[in-house]
C-alpha cells in the first residue's frame, strides 16, 4: 500500500506528462503481482467494491468530526477523500495493544483490495476505520480514493496505457486493442509485457478498435486543403460509438458496443443490441453516432441524455428514446480488417453494408455536395437548406475527411477535421459563485449568471445558467478574489454577489444552444455554457435580455440552428 | 459591536476614543500597526505607532517618508492615547510582528493581527495576553489546516537536493518573514552552501541580517552572470516561480514553502511539485489553544476561513463574530507586488 500511496502521491504534484509516465512506467516495472494490477485497476477506473461505497465513508466521519467543520472542511478541500485523510484523528491505542488492528488485514494493495471486496458491508465500516488507524495521512488518502473510485490525479486511462507501452515499446493502441479482454489483476498482460508470456488475444469476436479522431480546423488551414480531395458530413450532435458484432467460438452471437474510449456500454442500449445480434449484421465493426430517433427525426443532444448513464432501462425508456446508429465508417467485415483501405473504398463499403443491415435502427451519415470551401461554409451556417432539412437542430458543424485517409487510431494530422458551428454569445451578469472541485477547489470557480428581464419592481436580473470553465488559471484568480470582494450574501458553500444596474460583473457567455425548460427560474436551458471572455469594462445595465435568449428558440425553431448570434 | 473601544469603518478597525484605525487599509490620520506585510502596513498614513522594528521594515519597503511621523511602541510598554492604555506585544508572525491591547476602565480588547504560535528562530516568540475581546485572523481557520514541524519540512527539501543534484531547488516563500525564516532553517539543518536569492528579497535579506539573524552567505542570483545553479538552493517570491525568470536553472524543481501546501489542489494549482507545509500562520489547533488561553469571552474573526471558527467558538460557550474584513490575507499578492515594484 505504501508504494501505491507514493505513486499516487508523486503523480499528483508531477506537472508534466512525461514526468508522470515515467513515474508508472517505474512502478509497473518494478512492482510485482498483483499489486501492480490492482493499481492499473484503480487508474484507470475499472476496480469496484460491491459495499465499499463514498456514503460509507461520510457515515463514519460524521460520526468523528463535528459535521459543520466537516462540512466547510470538504467545501474547501473540494475533494472527500483528501478531506477526510486530512481530518482523520490520529489513532489513540498502539496497534499491538488493540486485538482487531492486530488482526486486521496486512497493508499490501492488494490484500487491501482483496479485503474491501471480501467484506460484508456490516463489517465495513469498522474494517475501512481500523485500515485508515494503520495507515500514515498519504496512505490514507490513496485508500479512500481507492473507495472512492475516481482518483483524480491527473492520469487518464489512455495514459496509464502508454505508460505499459513504454514496458514493452509498442504502440500504445496494441494495448487498447486488447485491453476490452482483460480484468483486473491483469497477469497475463503484465506477462506480455515482461516478455515472459504469450501476447493475450485480443476477444476478436467484437472487440475495440481504438477510433479515429478529428482536428479542429483554423481559418489558415484552408489555404492548404484542396476541396476535391475531400468528403464532407454533418457533425451529429449524439455520442460517438462503436458497434461490434461477431460469432465466438461456440458459435454464440456476441455484439457490443462501446464508446470511444472503449468502455462496453452494450448494457444501457438493449435495442442497439438485439439488431447487433440479428444475423443480418454479420461478423462487423461500425463508427457511427448514437442518437434518439423519433418518426425519423434526429432529437437533440438534450433528449439523447435521459438515455445516458441510466443502470436500468425500463421498456417505457426503449419506446420513448429510440435509439439508433447513423454510420460513419466500416472498420472490420467478415474476416477483413478494413482500416487500410482509403476512406472513398470503405465508404462504399459501408453504403452496402448498411442497405444488407435493413434495419430502421441504422442508417448513412449523409454526405454534402460541396464545390468550394465557400459552399461548404454555407452549408455549414445553413445546415437545413444544405441538406439537414429538419435535422438541422442535431447538426453541431461539418466533418471534413481526406478521401484517400486510411482509418487510423487517434488523432492523426492531416485526415480529418471538424469544423463546428459558430457559439452563441450572450452577455450576462454573475450572481453566484460555488467553489470548484478537483483542480480548481478552493476557488470560487462555478459561476451563476443571469440576464435582464422586467419585473414586478423594475428590471431584474434573472438566473439562466452555470459555467465553470473557459478562462484561464489567471482569469480564474481575479475572479475569484472579485468574488471575495463583492460578496454580498453567503449561503453555505455559495456566495452571492452584487449585481445590480449600477454593480455587478458582465461575462461573456458562449453556449451551443437553448431549450426551453422547467427545471430553471427562466423557464430556458443553455447547452454547454462557458465563460467566453470576462467583460471588466461593460457596465452591468448594458448586459443582454432574457428576451435576446428566449428568441434564440423561436429562431432555431423557425430556421433551424442556422441562427448565428452574437458574432 | 458590542464594544466600544473598537468599532468597524471602511478602512479598518477603528478606535474612537483614541481617534485612530488599527493596521488601516486606507491612509487615514493615525495608525497603529501591528507588522510589516504589505496588506496591514500600508504608506500613507499621517502618524504612525509600531515596534522599531515594523517601522523599519515600512521604510524599507515604502521609503522614509512612508508616513509624517512615526511613534515607536516598545514592547509591553503601556501608552496612553486619548482615554485607552495601548501596549504592544509579541505576535510571533515576522520580525517586528506584534499583537496591539487596547484597555478602557475594565474592558480589555487585543488585535492580534496574524500570529503563529510555532517556534521561528527570526521572531520572539507570540505572548498570550488575557483579554475580554480577542480579535483574531483565521487564514487557516479549518480543522484540515496542521502545519507539521518546519525543520522536517525544511529536511524534505534537502533531501531532495541530494536526490536531484542537476537540479536547482527553486523555493518559493514571501519576502518578508519566510524568506528569512527559511533562511535561518536551513542553516539549522547544516547546509552551509550560499543561498542564492531573487533580487527581490535583497534589502529584507540585509535587514534581517543585521538584526543579528544568522542567515549565513546570501548571493543574488543577479550577480552570478549566467549560471544555472544546478544543485542549489534559490529563494524567490511565489509569483516568480512559474515566471519566464525561473527558466534560467538547470530543470528547476518547483517547491513552495506555505501553509497552503496542506491542500494538494493549492499546490497542483501553482504548478508545485515539491510542496512545503512552512507557515507563520496559526493553525488550526494553534488558533483554537490561543483562543481558550486569552480567556476571551468574545471572539471577533478579521478574515481568512471565518465560519468554521466562529462555529467551533460558538460551540465553546464563546461569543464570535465574523467581521469580514477585505483586503486583509493578502499578503501572497501584496508581496508579489512589492516584488515587482522593488
Amino acid at each position: 500500500m505504501n508504494r501505491f500511496a507514493e505513486l499516487l502521491d508523486r503523480v499528483s504534484y508531477e506537472p508534466s506528462r512525461n514526468g508522470k509516465l515515467r513515474l508508472l512506467a517505474h512502478y509497473f516495472r518494478t512492482t510485482g503481482d498483483p499489486d501492480r494490477g490492482y493499481a492499473l485497476a484503480a487508474i484507470t477506473g475499472t476496480l469496484n467494491f460491491a459495499n465499499a461505497k463514498p456514503a460509507l465513508i461520510r457515515g463514519f466521519i460524521a460520526d468523528r468530526v463535528d459535521p459543520v467543520l466537516f462540512g466547510l472542511s470538504y467545501d474547501y478541500v473540494g475533494d472527500l477523500s483528501e478531506t477526510v485523510a486530512l481530518l482523520w484523528p490520529a489513532a489513540t491505542a498502539p496497534a499491538e495493544a488493540d486485538p482487531d488492528r492486530r488482526n486486521a488485514p496486512h497493508n499490501t494493495l492488494s490484500d487491501i483490495v482483496e479485503t474491501l471486496a471480501a467484506t460484508g458491508k456490516a463489517q465495513l465500516p469498522r474494517t475501512i476505520a481500523l485500515l485508515l488507524d494503520r495507515l500514515d495521512e498519504k496512505g490514507r488518502w490513496a485508500l479512500l480514493k481507492l473507495i472512492t473510485g475516481g482518483l483524480r490525479i491527473g492520469v487518464s486511462a489512455r495514459l496509464a496505457k502508454t505508460a505499459l507501452a513504454s514496458l514493452r515499446d509498442c504502440e500504445v493502441n496494441e494495448i487498447e486493442d486488447i485491453w476490452p479482454g482483460l480484468s483486473p489483476p491483469y497477469l497475463p498482460l503484465f506477462a506480455w509485457l515482461d516478455g515472459h508470456g504469450e501476447r493475450p488475444a485480443s476477444d476478436t469476436a467484437a472487440q475495440f478498435r481504438t477510433p479515429m479522431l478529428a482536428h479542429a480546423i483554423e481559418d489558415r488551414d484552408f489555404a492548404g486543403l484542396n476541396p476535391a480531395e475531400h468528403v464532407a458530413e454533418w457533425k451529429w450532435d449524439g455520442i460517438r460509438v462503436q458497434a461490434a458484432a461477431g460469432t465466438g467460438a461456440d458459435g454464440v452471437r456476441i455484439a457490443r458496443l462501446y464508446s470511444r474510449t472503449g468502455e462496453d456500454v452494450s448494457a444501457a442500449f438493449p435495442d442497439l443490441v438485439d439488431m447487433l445480434v440479428d444475423g443480418r449484421f454479420g461478423d462487423a465493426a461500425l463508427d457511427g453516432e448514437l442518437l434518439i430517433l423519433r418518426e425519423g427525426r434526429v432529437q437533440s443532444f438534450g433528449v439523447l441524455q435521459q438515455r445516458l448513464n441510466r443502470k436500468t432501462v425500463s421498456a417505457k425508456l426503449l419506446v420513448d428514446y429510440p435509439a439508433h446508429i447513423r454510420a460513419y465508417d466500416l472498420l472490420y467485415e467478415n474476416g477483413e480488417d478494413l482500416r487500410q483501405l482509403p476512406f472513398a473504398e470503405r465508404r462504399q463499403r459501408l453504403e452496402v453494408f448498411v442497405t444488407r443491415a435493413a434495419s430502421d435502427r441504422l442508417d448513412l451519415s449523409p454526405q454534402i455536395p460541396f464545390e468550394s470551401w465557400e459552399a461548404l461554409a454555407a452549408a455549414r451556417a445553413d445546415p437545413r437548406s444544405a441538406g439537414a432539412g429538419e435535422d438541422a437542430e442535431a447538426v453541431e458543424g461539418v466533418m471534413l475527411k481526406r478521401s484517400d485517409s486510411p482509418y487510423l487510431p487517434g488523432r492523426p494530422k492531416g485526415q480529418w477535421w471538424k469544423w463546428k458551428r459558430d457559439p452563441f454569445i450572450l452577455d450576462a451578469v454573475l450572481m453566484y459563485a460555488q467553489r470548484g472541485h478537483g483542480k480548481r477547489s478552493s476557488f470560487y470557480s462555478d459561476y451563476t449568471f443571469g440576464l435582464w428581464r422586467k419585473g414586478s419592481a423594475g428590471d431584474e436580473i434573472v438566473p439562466v445558467g452555470k459555467a465553470y470553465f473557459g478562462f484561464t488559471d489567471e482569469e480564474l484568480k481575479q475572479l475569484d478574489r472579485y468574488v471575495r470582494d463583492h460578496t454580498t450574501n453567503r449561503f453555505g458553500p455559495v456566495r452571492e454577489v452584487a449585481a445590480t444596474v449600477d454593480e455587478g460583473l458582465v461575462l461573456e457567455v458562449a453556449f451551443e444552444g437553448v431549450q426551453r425548460s422547467t427545471r430553471h427560474k427562466s423557464g430556458v436551458a443553455m447547452r454547454f455554457p462557458r465563460i467566453s471572455r470576462i467583460r471588466w469594462d461593460k457596465p452591468s445595465r448594458d448586459a443582454d435580455r432574457l428576451e435576446t435568449l428566449e428568441g434564440l428558440i423561436a429562431a432555431s425553431a423557425r430556421e433551424g440552428s442556422g441562427a448565428e448570434p452574437g458574432r | 459591536m458590542a464594544a466600544s473601544i473598537l468599532t468597524l469603518a471602511p478602512q479598518g478597525l477603528y478606535c474612537p476614543a483614541g481617534d485612530f484605525y488599527v493596521d488601516p487599509m486606507r491612509p487615514v490620520p493615525r495608525a497603529l500597526i501591528t507588522h510589516g506585510h504589505a496588506d496591514h502596513a500600508r504608506a500613507g498614513h499621517g502618524a504612525v505607532m509600531a515596534t522599531a522594528e515594523t517601522l523599519a521594515i515600512m521604510a524599507l519597503r515604502c521609503g522614509a517618508g512612508f508616513a509624517r511621523s512615526q511613534q515607536v511602541a516598545p514592547l509591553g510598554e503601556t501608552i496612553e492615547v486619548g482615554g485607552i492604555s495601548v501596549s504592544f506585544h509579541p505576535a510571533g508572525h515576522v520580525l517586528g510582528s506584534a499583537q496591539i491591547a487596547l484597555t478602557q476602565g475594565p474592558e480589555k480588547i487585543v488585535v492580534s493581527g496574524d500570529y503563529k504560535r510555532a517556534a521561528d528562530p527570526t521572531c520572539l516568540p507570540f505572548e498570550p495576553v488575557a483579554c475580554d475581546i480577542f480579535i483574531t485572523e483565521a487564514t487557516f481557520g479549518l480543522p484540515i489546516f496542521h502545519h507539521p514541524d518546519a525543520a522536517a519540512e525544511v529536511a524534505k527539501l534537502l533531501d531532495s537536493v541530494a536526490m536531484f543534484p542537476e537540479r536547482t531547488h527553486l523555493v518559493g516563500a514571501y519576502s518578508l518573514g519566510k524568506a528569512q525564516r527559511l533562511a535561518a532553517l536551513i542553516r539549522q539543518a547544516g547546509w552551509d552552501r550560499p543561498l542564492y536569492i531573487h533580487g527581490a528579497m535583497d534589502k529584507l535579506m540585509h535587514f534581517y541580517a543585521a538584526q543579528g539573524i544568522a542567515l549565513g552567505e546570501v548571493i543574488r542570483v543577479a550577480d552570478t552572470g549566467r549560471a544555472k545553479l544546478p544543485g542549489e538552493i534559490v529563494l524567490c517570491p511565489p509569483s516568480s516561480l512559474g515566471d519566464a525568470w525561473s527558466r534560467r536553472f538547470a530543470d528547476p524543481v518547483a517547491c513552495f514553502a506555505s501553509g497552503w501546501m496542506r491542500t494538494r489542489a493549492r499546490a497542483r494549482q501553482r504548478g508545485v511539485e515539491l510542496p512545503l507545509i512552512v507557515s507563520d500562520h496559526a493553525d488550526w489547533a494553534e488558533l483554537t489553544a490561543t483562543i481558550r488561553e486569552t480567556g476571551c469571552r468574545e471572539v471577533w474573526v478579521t478574515h481568512g476561513e471565518a465560519d468554521a471558527l466562529v462555529h467551533w467558538a460558538g460551540t465553546q460557550g464563546i461569543g464570535a463574530m465574523p467581521l469580514h474584513m477585505l483586503g486583509y490575507g493578502d499578503e501572497d499578492e501584496a508581496a508579489d507586488q512589492a516584488a515587482a515594484s522593488a
